[in-house]
Order: C-alpha cells, then structure tokens, then sequence
C-alpha cells in the first residue's frame, strides 16, 4: 500500500484499452501469419505420422529424409533399447507417479545413474526428468545471492532460465572470446563464489568450445565450471564423453549437464560431478524435488542405450565421416556454413533472411528432406539458419542424396547460382 | 569519480552506437529512444565495462532504463 492521495492504488481501468494480455504477442502473430499467407508450409506444425527409423518418416503425407533431428548415434530403434524398455513397461508399469525424493526412484532410475557414472567415470550421477531441468535446477540451486555466474552469451535457453530462477549477480561474455571471460573473472570480487558456465557444442551454429583454454582460465580465478554436453555426448571423445574429454579437462570441471533426448534417444537429462557434497543437491535442488520422476521404460531404455554408446567408436567414426562429407559438399555447391570446418553432428547452413529461409525449408522439405529452420531470437546475430544434425545411421548413400536435395533447392529458390 | 567525467567518457563510448543521431540528455532510454536491441546492449554494456574497468551484471542492467541512470550506476560502480 502506498501513500499516494491523488492516484489510488489500483491502476483505473482504461475501457477497451490494454486489457488483453496477449496483445504483447501481436507482432510476432503478425510476422507469423504475414509468412503463412504467402503460402508456405508452416515450419512450426510439422506432423510426422510414421516413423520409419532413425533417418526416415512420413510427414505431412511424404516420405522424408530425417536431417533435423537430435538422434545422433541412432539409437532409438536399437532392438536391446526397445526390448529394455518393452520388459520395464510390463514390469514396472506406466509410471511412477511421484517425485524422485518420494515413491519416484525405482531401482531402474538407479541403475540409469549406475550407467552414468561408469559412462563419465564419476562419482555421483543424478537423474532428472529433462535437460531443462537439470540446468534449470543445478544452476538455480548452486549459485545464490552474492554469487556470479559467469556464461557464454549465445547459451541455451535452459542455461539462461537456470539463471533467472536463482539470485546470483549474472554475468553473460562475448560467445567464446576467452579475453571477454577472463576480464569479467578478474573483476569480479575475489571472495565472492562464481559459477563459469560453458557448452561443449553450440547447437546453432554446431562449433565447440575451447575448453582446454576457458577451464584453465576459469581455474585460475578459483571458479567452479559447468559444461554442458547436450549434443556431443556418444560422439564426441574417445569414448563419447564429450568435448571436455577431447579437450583433456573432464577432470577438472566440477558439473557435466547432459541429456537423454539426443544420442541416448529417449528424454531425461542429468548432472554428473566429482564433489563430495554432491548428494545434497538431491534435497535441495527444486526442479529435481517438485516434479515426477521418469517412467519405468524411459530409464530403461536410457540406461541400456548409455551402456551400448560406451562401446559405440564405429558408429562414432561413421558418424564424423558423414559430417565431414555434408560440410564438404555443401561449402563445395557454394552454401555459407556456420563453421569452417566439421566441428560437430551438426551443420549449419546460413540463410540471407527469413523469406528466403523459410522458401528454401520448404523446397527441402518438397524434396523429401527435413531440416530445422532457425530463426531469430533463438539464434545468434539475429541469422536465419538451416540447421542440419547427422545421424550415425545415416549411410553414405543417403548423404550424397541429401546433397543432391540440397543442390536442387538451393538453385531453385536463388540461394545458390 | 566526478560525475561529469563519467558522463563526458560514457557519451563519446556511445556515439558509435548511436547511429540516429538522437540528442542524449539524462532521460534518453535506450529501448525506446536509442533502440537499441539486445546484441547492441552487449556491446555497448563490455565498451562500458572495459573503459571502467568494472562489471554490469545482467540484474544491474535491468535497472537501468535511462541514459542518466547509466551515468549514476556507472560513477557508483568505479568507486566501489
Ligand atoms: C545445450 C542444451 N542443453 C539442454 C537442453 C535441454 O535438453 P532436454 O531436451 O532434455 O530438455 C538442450 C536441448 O535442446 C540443449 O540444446
């Protein structure tokens, strides 16, 4: 209450002004509908009405090629995932129906984190029921008020949620400019605690991190480092356990965020740390506590599809073939890519705009062929792209044939000449 | 710091970015007035830092709507 006297408290309602709460989404409706009318297909309604396998479906009526997808290693036919799941369903019913701290944590939740720590080599796994979640949770719980978390600017949404649920002082750098992070570290308050927060591959553009470098550096300052590893688990590393295991510092990082809904093929995420208090995190993290835990048949399956990708190195090696083939080809048939040279599974293919973007998605998709189409804000410098994400069971016919979609689409929408 | 003097270094830091033109008192914001959108904020936001040798954390930002209130947090922030 305050001691306003010639206003009252309550705002006076304008008639027929303002009311709507939705009137702040008018202009992206607007821009929505503006792309609709000119008649394409919408980007953002795709239905997939059969699945054929890890690189094939029907959608929207078509048999379609599956270049947009997040299965990485192919594992979400694999016969053993399926099985494991199939035998949990039938065992341990449909769900749980309660939070991981209750009557949620069956012995398979706990043979999923058994899984995980032999995977990383770590001492403490927890299982949460999204990546979301997880950063969401660890990162809100860790850093506190006076805290600082200090992270790279083009951050997965997860990672900047996490920041706005906490209270610690948030302190974004340029995207991988290891001079950018290091200024911030010195300045800030040697006593106060700090939280360096890092990716292993950037999904958008698909270039990593260097990690040897910014773990050091963050080290330095004494903060503890977070990395993580959504799309370059299964893959990445020698024994897939990501870029900070091809960097040489998975033993210096405190926390590895990662996912079940990529290279594992099913949905969950967790953290995976070395610190000796790490348990306590399981009666204090929020989005861990208030929320139900997986069903029975998803810890399953991502248990057994994290035990076969330990063993994964020739689906790892087919898998980098296939990105580097794609990222030739296309730089050949004159595309502008996010990266160089092949960082990751995933290729990003740089639009001149929306319109054009949106008009190439679709030639692709007419082909036969789907991509993500991303597109502002979620993407950095405000660039439309079309991302591509390979899959190891994509054979290398099927990549040259994707080529030739490419080819054609690109001629056809003027994007190539 | 003297107000004056974080006021004189912090209009020449921010000519580059005003691209318009637009005349900057205290009341200038920068969303409506300056429109600046996100990326701009970052940039203008480390130019700043870097000069200062200080930290605008992203809650500090959040308080900062005006041109003036720039100024304000900026001579605090040096002192500190
Ligand atoms: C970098 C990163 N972190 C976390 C997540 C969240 O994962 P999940 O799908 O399990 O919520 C994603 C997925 O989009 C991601 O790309």
């Amino acid at each position: 209450m305050s001691e306003g006297i010639s206003q009252p408290d309550q705002p006076e309602p304008h008639p027929g002004e303002g009311k709507d709460l939705f009137s702040k989404f008018d202009s992206l409706i607007g821009q929505r509908q503006a792309l609709l009318d000119s008649g394409l297909e919408d980007p953002f309604n795709l239905v997939m009405e059969k699945v054929l396998s890890p690189t094939r479906a029907i959608c929207n009526g078509r048999e379609t090629i599956l270049l947009g997808t997040y299965n990485y290693m192919g594992m979400t036919f694999d016969p053993e995932v399926v099985a494991a799941g199939q035998k949990a369903l039938a065992d341990f019913g449909s769900g749980t129906t309660g939070s991981r701290v209750l009557n949620g944590t069956y012995q398979g939740h706990r043979e999923c984190e058994d899984a995980l720590r032999e995977f990383y080599g770590m001492d403490h796994a927890m299982v949460f029921s999204t990546g979301y979640q997880a950063n969401l949770g660890i990162i809100s719980t860790i850093a506190g008020k006076g805290d600082y978390v200090v992270l790279d600017i083009d951050s997965h949404a997860s990672i900047w949620d996490g920041c706005a649920l906490g209270n610690a002082e948030i302190v974004p750098f340029k995207h991988n400019d290891m001079e950018a992070m290091e200024k911030r570290l010195r300045r800030i308050p040697e006593e106060a605690g700090k939280l360096v927060v890092l990716e292993g591959v950037y999904s958008m553009l698909g270039d990593i991190a260097p990690l040897k470098e910014m773990v050091a550096v963050a080290k330095k300052y004494g903060a503890m480092v977070l990395v993580d590893e959504a799309h370059s688990m299964g893959f990445i590393g020698e024994n897939g356990r990501g870029v900070v295991e091809t960097a040489g510092v998975i033993d210096d990082v405190d926390f590895i965020i990662g996912t079940f809904s990529k290279s594992v093929g099913t949905v969950g995420g967790f953290c995976v740390s070395n610190h000796p208090k790490f348990e306590i995190m399981r009666l204090v993290c929020r989005p861990y506590v208030f929320t139900a835990s997986l069903p029975p048949s998803v810890v399953a399956t991502a248990a057994t599809s994290i035990r076969k990708l330990m063993h994964g190195s020739n689906k790892r090696a087919h898998l980098w073939e296939n990105s580097r083939t794609l990222h030739a080809g296309l730089k050949e048939l004159g595309f502008q890519l996010g990266t160089d040279t092949p960082e990751s599974a995933i290729i990003a293919v740089i639009m001149p705009d929306l319109e054009r973007g949106a008009a190439m998605w679709e030639a692709l998709l007419k082909e036969g062929l789907y991509v993500n189409l991303a597109r502002p804000p979620a993407t950095p410098a405000n660039m439309t792209l079309l991302r591509c994400s390979l899959c190891a069971e994509h054979s290398s016919e099927q990549v040259e044939t994707i080529l030739d979609m490419f080819e054609r689409a690109g001629k056809a929408t003027g994007i190539i000449g | 710091m003297d107000r004056a003097e974080v006021d004189s270094r912090i209009r020449s830091l921010i000519e580059p970015f005003n691209k318009k033109g637009v005349t900057i008192t205290d009341d200038t914001t920068f969303a409506g007035d300056l429109e600046f959108d996100s990326l701009t904020v970052m940039d203008f936001v480390a130019a700043i830092e870097d000069e200062f040798d200080i930290i605008i954390s992203m809650n500090q930002q959040a308080e900062i709507e005006k041109y003036g209130q720039l100024v304000d947090a900026v001579c605090k922030l040096a002192d500190d």
